[in-house]
């Protein structure tokens, strides 16, 4: 039974800042990923990474545009914490070898973003979160006697034991050989759940695994209802196209040629936060201005950018024009549409990353804080995750000092091997795997997206309750055990079944619009009845059960929101 | 909905039976991946079929895989552009090269590819003082090195490099082109440290054989083996690392060797690269290519007319070229990331300083 004093479940910046920071202290260390640190997730991430490094910046306007940004919903306190130490971890990555661009005297260069009052966004091209993830993973292999690395480990539920969490049971995937690790703290990383949605800019591998594990372990998650489309995903297959190319002067067209953002956002234009551009989009297109052949995208124009400045700066977009839509968007406007990408609400944590279970932890976009709130501002994730990643891993090896190593049996092993024995062995009879996912994701994409109401959201919630009674008979063809991903497929399909349902269950319970959540049956922001947080537990017979908790308001009270 | 023959090489260590193809039929339009047709098979057809993918976008580096013998990420990888390049109407799909396979499509990445990266100290050494901001750097030489950090790890230029499958203990493609994200940061501290390490491991910089294959295989534009060139260049022109391997002095005798007879005189360039005719270091290496050079005597491949006497000089004119590239003060370097190999009507390239000799 592997023994660490931290244990970090999920290896994209959020998990491997926690580990850098955990192992500082001298405590044993120990992350763990499904898949090699490198593929994380947030190798996608492109933008950039907000923080108030110029001298005619301050962390309160960047705290400010966040708390607007997430349409009050965020705590004011945790974003005042993001945001004040964000300069200073933007430095650390700089001097351990992130490759950011400059400018022309050779300092970090800034470029502008969605919902920020100045240019605050440190890029490497459109690469910035995979140059942050390689750089951070440099730095791991430098550390590598004091962080041990268990890559592809698929861990398979929390250990719980007397309300504290002691551990957790995984999978080696290369071998099928199961194990129990037992951690003083448990630092969750795994990410979002991007996949409970059809089409997603999200990769495969976003299950929602940590926030089921946390939410069967006791854990309430927060703000489930808060899902972020993104303006700018390819109408063709979802792919993103970063927001940096609106930053770089990029412009938004209907079927007209106008720029229609001047309706709803006169100032901001393009540059307005992503709920409210994806609202304008989504209005065009439903009012039958949309362009492509359904009628369901809108124009993103990029050709108004220098040339070379597209080539240097948004290598990627280019790449992926060229290669997935047979477009140089050097030349034409390329056809986006809405699409989902991030999720705002997570498994509920403190200012330090603590959820109320002892020992357990989250960080990343697995965890609420909430510094998002209602809707996130474009690089202000690479942000999250660093800052809460690091912050999570120093309160957990401090913690580790005074805490006495768990005792836990094998009970919990056992168990997940009876499951994975179970899913294994079961007849062809039922649905397939792959064909309950399609249709949660269509269902969640139909329901859950934009523009919702009750009937949509009812509808969803009895669809999802149904595939979960099927994905409990879904079979599976391999019975091996090396590399068996067909069990992985069948565990996640579990997981993302249990956190669409509290999906559903928030964003009926919320009777207001609100950042990203908007009802066409309830279309005004209630801060009278609303102004607070949705919190989900799983209850007696598996249920989700909701309560509420305040909003922590430091300086700015809630005012109309406008772009 | 068209429809696509896919056939797989599988593998499963559990059975004790060698590897087989799968063949599946699978319904997709014609600009849709590879790696969609995949998993089209694995969810309809046969949930063991083993591959490692995630992004689906070309950025996690996860599925790398050898379609119709071209190695290359499958999720980068058109049908109709893969079935182009097919024999038989088919589009075959193997693990990459030079790995062992773990199972199906999935390989050891840790034993070869990791293994090299770790090899070479991947991570910055930051020149002291570290100042208290950032450091100031010159705009264009971190835009240089985007183009190695653009790298995903894929491994696709290791699946495929040539002097990799004849001398495993090649450090390859990718953990050079690593190597340069790091000569090339003026933020590190030691890139003379780097590159003499490069030069002087036997198996290192020196065992390129130039043969593209690494920059065909390369889905980003990092154009590893142009990484290579760089380092030896730096490595040559601005340290005047002279190496036992002789990899300095051959790429000096190239030079001389054509800019003093036009085209390249082959009888020279081996004792050249050695030091010379009667160099102690070349002699060994002439006696052991003794058989080699009388069996081209007897076939009358060479005469020694040919092998003794010039007959070929360079012109005027070419050796104003050489002197003229030798006097400019800067090295342009082709930043391929960046530029694209598209045909541009106005070529766009980062240009990286660097003194030329």
């Amino acid at each position: 039974m592997p023994e660490h004093d931290v244990l970090i479940i999920g290896a994209g910046l959020a998990g491997q800042r926690a580990a850098l920071a955990a192992a500082r202290s001298g405590v044993s260390v120990a992350i763990m990923s499904k898949v090699h640190p490198v593929r994380s997730h947030s190798v996608a991430a492109a933008g950039g990474i907000n923080a108030a490094i110029s001298v005619s910046d301050d962390w309160r306007s960047h705290a400010y545009d966040t708390v607007k940004g997430s349409d009050f919903l965020g705590d004011q306190d945790a974003i005042e914490v993001m945001c004040r130490e964000a300069p200073d971890e933007v430095m650390h990555l700089e001097h351990i070898g992130v490759t950011f661009h400059r400018n022309a005297t050779g300092e970090l260069d800034l470029r502008a973003f969605g919902g920020a009052s100045i240019n605050r966004t440190a890029y490497v091209a459109d690469i910035t979160g995979q140059a942050i993830l390689h750089v951070l993973y440099e730095q791991l292999m430098k550390h590598s006697a004091t962080v041990e690395r268990y890559e592809e480990w698929f861990t398979t539920s929390l250990i719980v034991r007397d309300g504290a969490c002691a551990g957790v049971v995984a999978r080696d995937i290369r071998t099928g050989r199961m194990e129990t690790f037992t951690a003083k703290s448990v630092i969750l990383a795994c990410g979002g759940a991007g996949q409970c949605f059809k089409p997603t800019t999200n990769a495969l591998i976003c299950t929602a695994d940590g926030m089921a594990q946390a939410y069967r372990a006791g854990a309430p998650l927060m703000d489930m209802e808060m899902i972020q489309y993104h303006p700018t995903t390819l109408a063709e297959n979802g792919f993103l196209i970063t927001e940096g190319a609106r930053g770089e002067g990029a412009q938004l067209l209907n079927k007209d040629g106008e720029r229609f953002m001047s309706k709803s956002a006169p100032n901001k234009m393009e540059l307005a936060s992503r709920d409210v551009v994806s609202r304008a989009e989504q209005t065009e297109i439903n009012e039958g201005r949309g362009v492509g052949p359904g009628g369901d995208g809108v124009y993103l124009d990029i050709t108004v950018v220098p040339r070379k400045r597209t080539l240097e700066a948004l290598r990627e977009i280019v790449n992926i024009g060229k290669d997935f839509a047979g477009v140089d968007i050097t030349r034409e406007p390329i056809i986006i549409r809405p699409g989902q990408h991030y999720i705002m609400g997570g498994v509920k944590t403190d200012i330090h990353g603590q959820t109320p279970i002892t020992g357990l932890y989250a960080a990343g976009e697995v965890a609420c804080v909430s510094v998002h709130g209602g809707n996130r501002l474009g690089a202000n994730s690479l942000l999250d995750t660093l800052i809460f990643g690091r912050r999570a891993g120093e309160h957990a090896a401090e913690r580790a000092l005074s805490t006495p190593p768990p005792v836990v049996s094998d009970a919990a092993l056992r168990a997940d091997a009876r499951t994975i024995e179970q899913i294994s062995s079961r007849p062809r009879t039922g649905r397939r795997v792959s064909e309950i996912k399609d249709e949660l994701g269509i269902t969640m994409n139909q329901h859950c997206a934009v523009f919702r109401d009750a009937n949509g959201l009812t509808e969803a919630g009895e669809t999802v309750r149904r595939l979960k009674e099927e994905a409990s008979h879904a079979y599976i063809d391999d019975r091996g055990t090396v590399f068996n991903q067909d069990i992985l497929g069948a565990l996640e399909l579990g997981h993302m079944l249990e956190v669409a349902e509290t999906i559903v269950a928030a964003a009926i319970e919320r009777k207001e619009s609100r950042g990203a959540q908007f009802r066409t049956d309830f279309p005004q922001r209630n801060d009278t009845e609303w102004l607070k947080h949705i919190d989900v537990t799983s209850g007696e017979g598996g249920e989700p059960e909701l309560s509420y908790s305040p909003v922590t308001i430091t300086q700015w009270q809630p005012e109309e929101r406008k772009y | 909905m068209p429809e696509f023959r896919l056939r797989l090489r599988r593998f499963d260590p559990e059975s004790g039976q060698p590897p087989y193809w799968d063949e599946h039929t699978i319904e997709l339009d014609p600009h849709r991946s590879v790696l969609e047709a995949i998993l089209q098979a694995k969810g309809r057809f046969d949930g063991s079929i083993g591959i490692r993918c995630s992004c689906r976008a070309a950025i996690c580096g996860s599925c790398g895989v050898r379609i119709n013998g071209q190695p290359g990420l499958a999720c980068h990888t058109h049908l109709d552009a893969a079935l182009a390049r097919a024999t038989d109407g088919v589009i075959e799909v193997e693990p990459m090269g030079n790995m062992p396979v773990i199972k199906d499509l999935i390989v050891d990445m840790d034993a070869v590819h990791w293994k090299k990266i770790r090899n070479i100290t991947p991570w910055l050494l930051g020149r002291e003082p570290v100042p208290e901001r950032e450091y100031i750097v010159d705009r264009e030489a971190m835009v240089d090195v985007t183009q190695s950090m653009a790298c995903i790890q894929c491994g696709a230029c290791v699946s495929d490099c040539l002097a990799m499958e004849v001398d495993p203990e090649f450090t390859g493609p990718a953990a050079l082109a690593k190597s340069y994200r790091f000569v090339g940061d003026p933020r590190d501290a030691e890139p003379y440290e780097r590159l003499r390490f490069l030069a002087e491991d036997p198996h290192g910089m020196y065992t390129c054989t130039h043969c593209f294959k690494c920059v065909d295989a390369c889905p980003k534009g990092v154009n590893p083996m142009g990484q290579i060139m760089r380092l030896r260049r730096i490595a040559s022109a601005d340290h005047d690392i002279e190496d036992r391997n002789n990899g300095y002095r051959h790429e000096h005798a190239f030079v001389a060797n054509i800019r003093r007879n036009g085209l390249l005189h082959e009888a020279d360039l081996l004792p050249d690269s050695y030091g010379g005719k009667f160099h102690p270091r070349a002699v060994p290496e002439l006696l052991s290519s003794l058989p080699v050079v009388i069996r081209g005597l007897l076939r009358r491949k060479i005469t020694p007319r040919k092998v003794l006497l010039h007959p070929h000089k360079a012109s005027k004119a070419l050796r104003a070229i050489f002197d003229q590239v030798a006097s400019e003060p800067k090295r342009y370097e082709l930043n391929l990331y960046v530029s694209g190999d598209d045909q541009d009507d106005e070529p766009v390239g980062a240009v990286t300083e660097g003194a030329t000799k």
